[in-house]
């Protein structure tokens, strides 16, 4: 007897748990808590600028704690859609090829975006 | 018949052609499809402020389209996935801290969750119309 509870084959292939699926759960729960307060801020921002001027929009992003508030939204909530995305992949996407090019294809579009968008953030409140 | 080839009746997995939609297995599959729905919109966020960084014609085809009835449809329309995914949110994390499993319980939470989403959305359109 021993402790190891995996097959004879399963230790042959040497392959396990990556051992990433528990920090994947605590990310997204936490982005989800820091999510909380920003979404409600967010919605209720862009509900009172609806059809607002771009030099009002403007003044409202390059002010200061908008811009703080503004950059946590998109680099948490982008965080927060690449790993739920990387789920939903991981659930319905059966052929590997697929499923890896999907899942880095996800994560390039988060990064890039969320870059571009805080350097327009940074640009406006700088006045670039 | 030996009894490794002896066939098993162990209960199968639910198969959703035959199953009857409940409120707890819909509320599940919506909040994926308004997490999907969010992700697409954290991507038309993000260029919302590139454009707003960007020239005033670029920004003012961005805000056309906002005032337009499809960029009316899918604002509104994404307001009510935020709602409904933060409200829904929330009562995973009440599962997820151990809270809320009794059936009863799961199905008392899930109305909540719909009625406030349905009232904040609707609340949200008004304002927004009258604003604009």
């Amino acid at each position: 007897m021993n402790g190891d509870l995996r097959t004879p084959l399963s230790r042959a292939r040497g392959l396990g748990s990556a051992k990433d699926g528990l920090h994947h759960w605590w990310a997204q729960r936490l982005t989800a808590i820091a999510l909380i307060p920003l979404v409600v801020w967010f919605a209720i921002s862009l509900v009172m600028m609806t059809g607002a001027e771009q030099a009002v929009v403007r003044a409202w992003i390059g002010s200061p704690y908008v811009m703080v508030l503004l950059i946590l939204t998109i680099v948490i909530g982008l965080h927060h859609g690449q790993l739920g995305m990387q789920v939903v992949i991981e659930d319905y996407v059966h052929n590997d090829g697929w499923k890896l090019a999907l899942i880095v294809l996800v994560r390039f579009l988060a990064v890039f975006f969320g870059l571009a968008a805080v350097v327009a953030i940074l640009r406006i409140g700088f006045g670039g | 018949m030996s009894v490794a080839n002896r066939p098993v009746h162990r209960p199968l997995s639910p198969h959703l052609q035959v199953y009857r939609p409940q409120l707890t297995s819909v509320l599940s599959i919506l909040h994926r499809a308004t997490g999907i729905a969010l992700s697409v919109g954290a991507l038309y966020l993000a260029t919302w402020v590139v454009c707003a960084a960007g020239n005033a014609k670029v920004y003012q085809m961005f805000q056309d389209f906002n005032g337009s009835i499809a960029g009316r449809v899918v604002l509104g329309g994404w307001l009510f996935c935020i709602f409904y995914h933060l409200l829904n949110g929330i009562r995973h994390l009440f599962w997820d801290a151990g809270y809320g499993f009794e059936l009863k319980d799961a199905y008392r939470s899930g109305w909540i969750v719909v009625a406030v989403s349905v009232i904040a959305t609707a609340a949200s359109w008004i304002v927004g119309l009258r604003l604009m």
